[in-house]
């Protein structure tokens, strides 16, 4: 289980392996960040002991910087491993209405990795 | 420099600073700037565009303040960004010193993404994005492709011989409101 709270620079985090539900909210710029996503992608490494029938990642990002680019990719790539081993994984990425470039970075990530994605509009 | 800070200085100026590049002057310029936009009148597009392009151009700029020999002008660290309003088009400028010797890989970095189409600098992005480690700096060599894809505009710069050792790098980017 892990709850990390949100603050300007860092996202909010939880993760329930007993529901299989990932969410990662808010903004996600620190200079540096691979000191934030570390324990996320070790938990993912620890939740392959005994994942849930079926893993929901929702993905509501507000903001994110290039440096957490490449940490996403790397949770998302402990995700499709998970469903190389046959796991139900669903990834889904929310994106404001007027905010192309989400949409854009959510589509980078599907054509990457080999988990479905579903692309989700937030209508205010 | 004269000349460089001059130009950078063109337009109506948001926000101007020119000194040590720490964590913390980064970190409070972006809640600084995120509070005008609210305030400002522009589109919630363009305020989210201009703000994420702006996180990566600081950044970028952090990450990259070469250390110069201290003197009495240059503190360590130095660094320089401009964020201002000219013609409905936002420009934010940076400059920093880099080691001549660095100064051509990365204008043909620069020219490569200035030479990209649209849809190529998708893929160039999703290369790097895929295949490239995180350099020594902690950036991940993503930043110029990202502002050149957000924006749509070609990055412009300038190198200005500053000494045998070290140039002085200015970068402005452009976003259309």
């Amino acid at each position: 289980m892990i709850n990390i709270e949100g603050t300007p620079k860092t996202p909010t985090v939880s993760m329930n392996p007993s529901t299989g539900v990932i969410e990662i909210k808010g903004r996600s710029i620190p200079e540096n960040s691979i000191e934030f996503y570390k324990p996320i992608v070790d938990w993912l490494e620890e939740y392959y002991q005994g994942p849930a029938a079926k893993t929901v990642v929702n993905v509501q990002l507000e903001y994110f910087n290039t440096s957490s680019s490449k940490c996403i990719l790397d949770v998302f790539k402990k995700l499709e491993n998970l469903k190389k081993n046959q796991k139900d994984v669903i990834i889904n990425w929310y994106y404001e209405e007027d905010d192309e470039d989400m949409l854009e970075a959510g589509e980078d990530y599907e054509s990457i990795i080999k988990v479905p994605f579903k692309m989700i509009q937030i209508v205010d | 420099m004269n000349e460089c800070y001059a130009r950078m200085n063109q337009g109506e100026v948001i926000v101007a600073y020119k000194g040590s590049i720490s964590a913390e002057v980064i970190s409070n310029t972006l809640s600084l700037i995120e509070t005008k936009l609210e305030e400002s009148a522009e589109q919630t597009g363009v305020k989210k565009k201009l703000y994420n392009v702006l996180v990566e151009s600081l950044q970028n700029l952090f990450h990259h303040v070469d250390a110069i020999n201290n003197t009495d002008e240059t503190e360590s660290n130095f660094g320089a960004f401009v964020l201002a309003k000219q013609d409905q088009i936002f420009r934010i400028s940076t400059g920093n010193f880099i080691r001549s010797d660095k100064s051509k890989v990365l204008k043909e970095k620069i020219d490569k993404i200035n030479s990209l189409s649209k849809e190529e600098l998708k893929d160039f992005y999703k290369f790097v994005l895929n295949n490239q480690s995180f350099s020594e700096k902690g950036g991940g060599g993503l930043g110029l492709i990202d502002i050149a894809r957000k924006t749509g505009n070609k990055l412009e710069y300038n190198f200005y011989d500053y000494n045998k050792d070290f140039d002085f790098f200015n970068l402005n980017v452009y976003i259309n409101e």
